[in-house]
């Protein structure tokens, strides 16, 4: 068995494939299907979840090699009212088909936790794993500027750098 | 794509006590047949308009949503014509019913089939509210206006929400079209605006929307493993070592269909055949197929090179081996013997896949014969007959749910995949959520065809494109018919515009599939084309610009009033907006370049601007400008966001991307070797939405074609290196 902080809330997961990437143990037995499938190798960024406060692409994880950590996905990313980035994606219309966005948000929000007001050059770094074939580079790019900019104003949600190192 | 007919047989009549409004629209394809009783209940004024208790207005899209923003558009074109208040309309996905007409995602033809009806939907329950209100105040109807969901009487100031006067309009005869007015562009409140996409909240918080997301109670999951070599037929495998596996069901051969697996969405139900491994989970089924060892008959299966489909194209055009003529005006040979001018260049483009970011999937429940589908497909409506013969089911029997789509560009037209849960459903007994890997859908796709033209051009004395010759090499499974989106369609411009054009065709065999990808034929032909023009205006030492508009002229419509046929206005209204924008002409930076094209495609008239740099064989794509005329705008943030992410798509095909085939099996597995652009190597995208007044069409593909000449034009006039094979990184060089 293996328990993971899931969106604040322990979750067990028993009878499982330790091998199980977390990807998959979100989908198919956590309930948890934001986090998108797109590769399975890595490359694509549909899957980006943090992994105490950090954005890993959770296709790469095993699920037995995490107990105890905490994991946030896009459906915890909002507390009374939605993140700044969810809500910098919904005003500057970012998505097409929506497919890699909880990826992109999710990279983007960890970008923004740690730098409060990237450059562009910041934000091409902190984007590069992500993918998106509709090609909403341009709205992404434009929403994450408006999101620094709401952010500067207020305190950040998720202190990340009181969390746990992570090399993942 | 063959782009269906939006006519479709009348569902049947039935004798109820009241037929609402969509019967009288049933020319346009939605009928909606009801009970008093039920609409009364329900508040349903048509099949497309719910207007709820809580004064909500529920609009139905019919088509499927898969990133083109039709679940936002069409029900903005009904609240419009409603006065219904935007914010307080609820976007739903329509069943998949006869009643809904084609609903299917292609062609980028959703808005231009739907606009009559979805006006007419929205005007005729306005018309019904207005009916009601009139009948209750006992006024006269002229004097009733509407606005923001509510009937308005301007001389005695009394208004009513649309809440409150639904149960009443139910009751209204519907209206004879001819009493339904439609508003005049300049009356619109809502067209034109931009819109944030309906569901923007919930994929910005993870909602469960998407196809992949589907779930049922008692479900369990599928992988489907096929022959590399496209065709090949599994005849054994370690079955009973794969079913021992921890979380293993089942696993079993699927016969499969023999091939040659055409492009054929209407009527194909084939699958290939292959072992289907049954799951508790996904990872299991995917696990197992380490473990699973099969022995395939290679004998009917592809033996593609795509090297030497190459090779042997490339040698019929330069030999001029012509097989069939497609196309033929003037006096091609003696306007190119007397000619001031020729040039004869030849341009080639590879297989490319869809690579849209969610992998073919679906959740079938085949295990009685009440069939039900949960897909995010863009042919709902070609699902349920196809079904039907498959698993010998009535029609009637199969309910189909549309589920949003994680991208589309021609890759979800086909529905094997669903072919193959349904039968892997009907085998387990259960409710199955088929998964397919990536590297399966890059495998098994249906690729964009490779494209070989051999292009000549003849310039007059006077400076202007007199002849035009195209010889294309097309992929042929048989050697006499080109496979899909292998040869070309006659465009207005140049046959119908320059007067000496001849288009023939030679045919190289090739036995692997190909299907509508993004703006069929016209995303490769436009490459070619677009840039061979800049290449005859370089050569007769003319400005570029100056050159194109001259060779498309003046004749302004080539066919009156057809929304796809060129309009030479049109035409050169984009192509001089985009030149403006650019400021073309003006004094570069050292090593930058600035290229156009212009293309007309999918109705829409299309012209863009690339200002690159080169360093070596880097190339840096700073800006691109686009200049689009697709008529009425719907959604000018849907609009916008199309043409924007055109520009990238584009790019990022253009760039590296390249299907090799070697034994009849795909080379390229996943996203390292078939890379799309990431975010730093995106150009500035500046676009410009000119407003013509015609009637709006479709915005998902026309941008996309004219992007990878306008690139290529640019990195010639930055370093004299004329590209002539996609994808450019064959050449060496590298988008950065």
């Amino acid at each position: 068995m293996t328990t993971i902080t899931i969106n604040g809330k322990d979750h067990s997961f028993n009878g499982i494939d330790p091998a199980m990437p977390l990807l998959w143990a979100l989908r198919d037995h956590a309930g948890i299907q934001g986090v998108k499938y797109g590769c399975g190798v890595g490359q694509c960024g549909a899957c980006t979840v943090w992994l105490d406060g950090f954005a890993v692409r959770s296709c790469q994880l095993t699920v037995g090699a995490l107990e105890g950590r905490a994991v946030t996905t896009v459906e915890g990313l909002a507390t009374a009212t939605l993140h700044p980035v969810q809500q910098a994606w919904i005003d500057h219309d970012v998505a097409q088909c929506g497919y890699c966005q909880a990826g992109q948000i999710m990279s983007a929000a960890a970008l923004l936790e740690r730098n409060p007001s990237p450059t562009d050059d910041e934000i091409d770094a902190a984007m590069a794993g992500n993918l998106c074939r509709c090609g909403t580079y341009v709205r992404i790019k434009s929403a994450i500027k408006a999101a620094s900019g709401a952010m500067t104003a207020s305190a950040p949600f998720y202190n990340a750098m009181e969390a746990a190192e992570v090399s993942a | 794509m063959n782009q269906p007919s939006n006519q479709i047989a009348n569902t049947e009549r039935r004798d109820f006590l009241k037929i609402s409004l969509g019967l009288a629209l049933s020319s346009s394809g939605g009928i909606s047949m009801m009970s008093l009783a039920s609409a009364e209940a329900s508040g349903t004024l048509n099949a497309y308009v719910n207007i709820n208790a809580d004064g909500s207005v529920t609009i139905y899209g019919p088509n499927p949503e898969v990133g083109q923003g039709v679940n936002t558009s069409l029900p903005m074109i009904v609240a419009e014509e409603l006065d219904a208040t935007w914010e307080d309309v609820i976007c739903e996905a329509a069943p998949v019913q006869q009643q809904y007409g084609m609903q299917f995602a292609g062609g980028s033809l959703s808005i231009p089939m739907r606009w009559d009806e979805m006006r007419k939907m929205g005007a005729t329950a306005r018309e019904m509210l207005c009916r009601a209100a009139a009948s209750q105040w006992n006024v006269p109807r002229d004097e009733l206006t509407t606005a923001n969901s509510r009937v308005l009487h301007g001389p005695s100031g009394k208004s009513a929400h649309y809440k409150d006067l639904v149960a009443a309009a139910s009751l209204m005869a519907v209206p004879d079209e001819a009493d339904v007015r439609l508003k005049a562009p300049a009356d619109y409140r809502l067209l034109g605006k931009r819109i944030s996409n309906a569901s923007a909240e919930g994929i910005a918080t993870g909602k469960p929307i998407f196809g992949i997301d589907a779930k049922v109670d008692g479900m369990v999951y599928a992988s489907f493993v096929k022959c590399p070599s496209i065709g090949g037929v599994a005849k054994s495998a370690n079955l009973k070592a794969v079913r021992a596996l921890p979380g293993i069901i089942d696993a079993f051969i699927l016969d499969g269909t023999p091939g040659p697996y055409n492009f054929d969405i209407r009527e194909s139900h084939a699958i290939q055949s292959g072992i289907a491994i049954v799951g508790k989970d996904t990872w299991s089924t995917f696990k197992a197929r380490e473990t699973l060892k099969v022995d395939w008959d290679l004998s009917a299966a592809s033996q593609d090179d795509s090297d030497v489909i190459e090779a042997e194209a490339l040698a019929a055009l330069a030999a001029g081996r012509v097989e069939a003529e497609i196309e033929r005006a003037g006096d091609v040979e003696a306007v190119f013997a007397n000619a001031a001018m020729t040039a004869d260049s030849t341009y080639s483009t590879d297989f490319v896949s869809h690579a849209q970011l969610e992998p073919q999937g679906v959740l079938v429940s085949a295990a009685t014969s009440a069939v039900e589908v949960w897909t995010s497909s863009q042919t709902p409506v070609f699902i349920t007959s196809n079904l039907a013969k498959l698993l010998d089911v009535t029609p009637g029997n199969i309910t189909v749910h549309q589920l949003r789509g994680g991208g589309g560009f021609g890759r979800r037209l086909s529905n094997e995949y669903i072919f193959e849960a349904a039968l892997i459903s009907r085998r387990v007994g259960a409710p199955v959520k088929l998964q397919w890997k990536r590297e399966d859908d890059m495998a098994f796709d249906y690729f964009r065809a490779p494209t070989y033209y051999r292009l000549q051009g003849a310039v007059a004395a006077d400076g202007q494109l007199v002849g035009w010759k195209n010889l294309l090499a097309a992929a042929s499974a048989d050697g006499e018919n080109a496979n899909y989106g292998a040869s070309y369609r006659p465009y207005d411009f140049p046959g119908k515009v320059i007067p000496n054009v001849a288009v023939e065709q030679s045919f190289v065999k090739s036995q692997t599939p190909t299907g509508a990808w993004r703006a069929p034929i016209s995303n490769v032909y436009a490459f070619a084309e677009q840039s061979f023009i800049a290449e005859l205006a370089h050569k007769a030492g003319q400005d570029h610009r100056d050159f194109l508009l001259n060779a498309i002229g003046d004749k302004g419509w080539i066919k009156e009033g057809d929304m796809a046929s060129l309009n030479t206005a049109r035409a050169r209204a984009t192509i001089e907006a985009v030149t403006k924008a650019a400021g073309w002409g003006r004094k570069l930076p050292e090593g930058h370049g600035l290229g156009l094209a212009f293309f007309l495609s999918h109705s829409g008239h299309i012209a863009e601007v690339a200002e690159v740099s080169v360093d070596g064989k880097n190339i840096t794509v700073h800006d691109v400008w686009v200049a689009a005329d697709v008529g009425q705008v719907v959604n000018l943030s849907g609009l916008e966001n199309q043409l924007q992410g055109s520009v990238v798509d584009g790019l990022s095909t253009m760039a590296a991307q390249s299907i090799s085939i070697k034994n009849g099996a795909v080379v390229q597995s996943n996203y390292d070797s078939y890379p799309l652009l990431r975010m730093p190597q995106s150009p500035r995208v500046h676009v410009g939405v000119l407003n013509s007044g015609y009637r709006p069409t479709g915005a998902g593909e026309p941008a996309l074609p004219p992007l990878a000449p306008a690139v290529c034009n640019a990195v010639f006039n930055a370093c004299g290196e004329r590209i002539r094979a996609l994808p450019i990184s064959k050449a060496g060089f590298t988008i950065v």
